[in-house]
């Protein structure tokens, strides 16, 4: 029986009739009294140097209120980088100084360079055309390998050259690693190109400063996934202003995706400028600014070997990966291909030797940092392509393969530093194999071929570390921030709470499933539980929502708060009731005596919280209100296993997705019916990255993939129906909840189920020359490889024109 | 210059430059904010809008141009007391997640509903006679022109299904 309340229960989501009616309250929807509007003039190249800025004709303009230059922003902090990355030889990596508007040079296409304050956004976008900038254009680095060589322009003319790390994970294992490689029976290669990508949430980024003068206090709007994190980081490194003297607001949020976890330089603008104009001032990006000034995803090339025995057990792993880090470092752009990549690099196998090298590059790019998945979708793309292709290789079933590899016992130290605490891989890939119908696969494929269509099966399986993280931990890998979660809740008077939660729901439907969990604890609607957060007014210190640790750890918090609400209302009711406080018990918001009839209600010791005549003074403090902050003791481990089934068409090369499963372990799941939204998402944002998006430069770092024309985003009819199930449960061992995390399942498991799926429907089509082709997918791609073309070189390959990397 | 336009049934004036397009005038001088802007240029749907009946793109068109012309917003759809049946159909399938495309999509879906009722053929319309079946494909296609990127795409499916009365898949 489906339940109808708290945990496990598709309870409906509260943010409906806000959303459904037009009512949200999103940070373009608000306007100061007073506001200003800025219009920021971006470098249209990608590498130069800045000679002469006049702004005295702009400046007389209509409206004008003023115009800043780089030069305004000469004493002020730069936009920081939270997390600092030690290279091979034991340096730390190089940390070039971001300004909030470009000084001296301009580094990539969208690099602010002034930014005009007017009383309407025309006006400002009429003055910012008559601002007179000149740059001195020099080459620009697009190409990673060009980017390395010893004649290359630099990005950063202080810097020693354009690599920003060279990471070795785990250095003690490379010499064995070599060893078995150069031993093994069978090693199975692997060149790829993990393409760029473009987050895009519909909610361009928005920023409104405020500041007051009389007291001196500050205030911003802004699309964040965390608001604390940005007060900390704009008023620590950027503005010098103290915590209490700012606050940040994110109310709704139209979608982040990783995209607005980070620090920007508008906000830091707007904040600046707000008291530097008396006036509030507001941005919001266009389209076309958000594709050229978000930071982008992904970006890696990579070469991966694996080394196999004689019986396909796996015995050694290399990878070598470039990560493009754009022209700056994003807020956590260092951590991404290192600590998110390369501790996933075991996946669900037991491969006993690994070894990851990773060089982190500069380019005359937007700043690349974490989408969807973050690190954790490029390790899984690699494994689980090359793990397909040795499949092939050797004649083995690819399911087969996987699971004489698969991981079988927990909890399980990886050779890549973290240790699995549950899991089973077995029953996921069990269920795929009934919800993806692989028995009745070949039969599909026959009846396609009738049809003159290619079919082809593809599957994967997955491992993510979610729920981020351990502060202890993460601060050794060079995090320089805590990665905990707090929560207040507070119980009114009669009964009813608010929890105020550091997590940020922006699609996630916290305002639903957090009441879930706490309706269970204490046995009362969910009706009477109210979630605020997004705001550092009300919500305690909290680092956001982003890793899928909403839950794990902001909903641990919430439980601990909760935990301790309910011990003290218990010494309440013991004393109410004359009773000992060891003999309360709490069940569906009634307190009881142990083996009596005596019980009293919530509503009633809430009451006597807050009207204390009868009531333990001498030992117990009025009202109830109890904050916690969760610091978690371990990733959790979310796994699955995915299939997706497509048709290609030999004549055009187009790809349709025919059927798509996914057997996901979440642990315990709270609501169901978000838990599938979420998936679903994930997915469609993977089938986007496999199939149809792009983010591409040219080689001058012409940005060419500016808008929803040249970007291709997934839409309804690409978006095929999927059978998704997360009925295998093995509950996360360390949090209270036993809850692993869900939202970026979805985006790190389906690319390579597309990508195995088509390079299967090629080879039963005998096009078995085939071994891979760089994502996305496009018609023209598929196409060329199927005529004997590169796959590889199609065009519009962006950044990634570093493809002969390793090779 | 002077523009009246019936909104939500309610007559209003609108005084703004000319080249102010119908959603920074609903936005922006009508303090109607349920229409989102996600691209400004026709390509991403979350500002749909139903203008004499039919959906269009509000920041394609000037406001101006709408003189006399009876518009309905998300707004006007529905109250939170009493949602539309396409509102409560989006309730039900869960048909959204930050919600930020979603007034868009609700207009989207409910002026292509009349489309299909009035018999006009799609992209993916077998017949091109009118009477086509709304199939999902059919439904996937006319609403490809909203974009979300939380791609609750499935289950808007399922929500518009509901509305037009055609059951669970
Ligand atoms: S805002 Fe009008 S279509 Fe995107
Ligand atoms: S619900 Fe977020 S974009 Fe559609």
């Amino acid at each position: 029986m489906p339940k109808d309340g708290g945990i496990g229960a598709s309870s409906k989501r509260r943010e409906d009739v806000r959303f459904l009616t037009g009512d949200g309250r999103y940070t373009d929807d608000i306007n100061l009294a007073g506001q200003a509007h800025v219009h920021f003039l971006r470098s249209d190249v990608a590498h130069g140097r800045i000679t002469s800025i006049d702004t005295s004709e702009a400046e007389a303009m209509p409206g004008v209120v003023r115009i800043f230059t780089g030069a305004d922003f000469e004493a002020i902090g730069g936009i920081p980088c939270g997390w600092q990355i030690t290279s091979r030889d034991g340096n730390v990596m190089q940390e070039p100084k971001h300004p909030v508007l470009a000084h001296g040079k301009v580094r990539h296409v969208g690099d602010p360079i002034c930014a005009v304050v007017a009383e309407t956004l025309g006006q400002a976008r009429d003055a910012a055309e008559a601002i007179m900038v000149e740059i001195d254009e020099l080459p620009a680095v697009i190409d990673m390998k060009k980017a390395l060589s010893g004649d290359a322009p630099k990005v950063h003319d202080d810097l020693e050259n354009n690599l920003c790390y060279d990471w070795g994970f785990v250095e003690e294992n490379r010499e064995a690693v070599d060893k078995a490689i150069s031993e093994a029976a069978h090693v199975t290669t692997l060149e790829l190109v993990n393409n760029r990508l473009v987050a895009n949430p519909m909610e361009p980024r928005v920023a409104v400063g405020d500041w007051a003068k009389s007291t001196g206090d500050y205030t911003l709007y802004t699309t964040s996934q965390n608001p604390h994190v940005i007060r900390l980081l704009m008023g620590a490194f950027v503005l010098g202003i103290p915590e209490h003297k700012l606050r940040v607001v994110a109310p709704d949020v139209g979608g982040g995706f990783g995209t607005k976890i980070f620090h920007y330089a508008e906000e830091a603008f707007c904040t600046f400028a707000a008291k530097a104009c008396r006036r509030p001032v507001k941005w919001t990006s266009t389209r076309s600014e958000a594709f050229m000034s978000d930071a982008h995803g992904r970006d890696h090339v990579t070469k991966i070997e694996l080394a196999l025995d004689a019986e396909n057990n796996f015995t050694a792993l290399r990878t070598l990966t470039h990560a493009n880090m754009g022209a700056y470092l994003s807020t956590f752009a260092p951590s991404v291909p290192t600590w998110l990549h390369g501790t996933l690099m075991a996946g669900n196998y037991k491969t006993p030797l690994i070894y990851v090298n990773v060089k982190a590059v500069f380019t005359n790019t937007v700043p690349v940092d974490a989408y969807r998945g973050a690190g954790r979708p490029e390790a899984t793309y690699q494994l689980e392509r090359v793990i397909d292709k040795a499949a092939r290789e050797l004649g083995v079933d690819p399911v087969t393969l996987r699971r004489q590899n698969f991981i079988t016992e927990f909890p399980y130290a990886t050779p890549v530093a973290v240790e699995y605490d549950t899991g089973d891989y077995n029953a996921t890939m069990d269920k795929l194999e009934e919800i993806g119908d692989f028995a009745g696969f070949e039969g599909r494929a026959e009846e396609s071929k009738r049809r003159g269509k290619l079919r082809g099966l593809g599957i994967n399986s997955y491992i993510e570390a979610c729920g981020i993280a351990p502060s202890n931990l993460v601060g050794q890998l060079g995090a320089r921030a805590g990665l905990y979660e707090s929560a207040t809740v507070r119980v009114n008077a009669t009964g009813g709470l608010v929890v105020m939660t550091g997590s940020h729901s922006h699609g996630q439907g916290h305002e639903t499933s957090f009441p879930q969990v706490i309706s269970e604890m204490i046995g009362i609607p969910e009706d009477m539980v109210e979630i605020v957060h997004g705001d550092t007014a009300t919500a305690p210190m909290g680092m956001g929502t982003y890793g899928s640790r909403s839950l794990a750890v902001g909903g641990s918090a919430m439980v601990r708060a909760t935990e301790k609400i309910i011990n003290k209302a218990k010494k309440i009711a013991a004393h109410l009731m004359e009773a000992s406080e060891e003999d309360i018990e709490l069940k569906d918001g009634q307190f009881s005596v142990a083996g009596t009839d005596k019980s009293v209600a919530w509503g009633d010791v809430t009451l006597a919280a807050y009207v204390p005549h009868n009531y333990p003074l001498e030992d117990i403090e009025p009202g109830l209100e109890e904050t916690a902050f969760y610091d978690p003791a371990n990733f959790t481990y979310p796994s699955g296993a995915y299939a997706c089934e497509v048709e290609l068409d030999p004549e055009t090369g187009v790809v349709t997705i025919e059927r798509f499963a996914a057997a996901d372990d979440f642990g315990n799941v709270v609501n169901p019916m978000i838990v599938e939204g979420q998936v679903h998402g994930g997915i469609a944002q993977g089938i986007g990255q496999a199939l149809l998006e792009n983010c591409a430069y040219d080689e001058n770092g012409q940005l060419v993939s500016a808008t929803y024309m040249d970007y291709a985003m997934p839409r309804a009819d690409n978006v095929p129906f999927m059978t998704v199930d997360h009925s295998c449960q093995t509950p996360c061992t360390h949090n209270p909840l036993g809850v692993k995390g869900c939202g970026e399942a979805g985006a790190i498991a389906s690319p390579p189920t597309v990508v195995n799926a088509v390079i299967d429907a090629l080879h039963r089509g005998g096009h078995t020359g085939i071994a891979h082709i760089d994502m996305p997918l496009t018609p023209q791609r598929v196409w060329a490889a199927m005529q004997g073309g590169s796959p590889e070189q199609g065009e519009g390959h962006g950044s990634a024109g570093a493809r002969q990397l390793g090779a | 210059m002077d523009t009246t336009l019936k909104i939500n049934g309610e007559e209003r004036v609108l005084q703004a430059d000319p080249r102010t397009s119908l959603l920074d005038a609903l936005r922006h001088h009508l303090g109607l904010t349920g229409s989102k802007k996600g691209c400004d240029h026709g390509q991403c749907g979350a500002c749909t809008v139903i203008v004499n009946g039919r959906r269009i793109n509000s920041c394609l068109t000037l406001a101006c141009m709408h003189d006399g012309d009876e518009i309905t917003t998300v707004e006007g759809l529905g109250t939170p007391e009493a949602l539309s049946p396409m509102q409560q159909a989006f309730v039900t399938h869960d048909g959204y997640q930050c919600g930020y495309c979603t007034p868009g999509q609700i207009c989207s879906a409910t002026a292509m509903l009349e489309e299909v009722a009035q018999g006009w053929p799609s992209h993916a319309s077998a017949d091109l006679s009118g009477g086509m079946e709304l199939t999902d494909a059919e439904i996937s296609e006319r609403m490809s022109g909203n974009l979300c990127r939380c791609a609750a795409y499935p289950n808007i499916v399922d929500a518009i299904r509901d509305a037009a009365g055609k059951g669970e898949r």
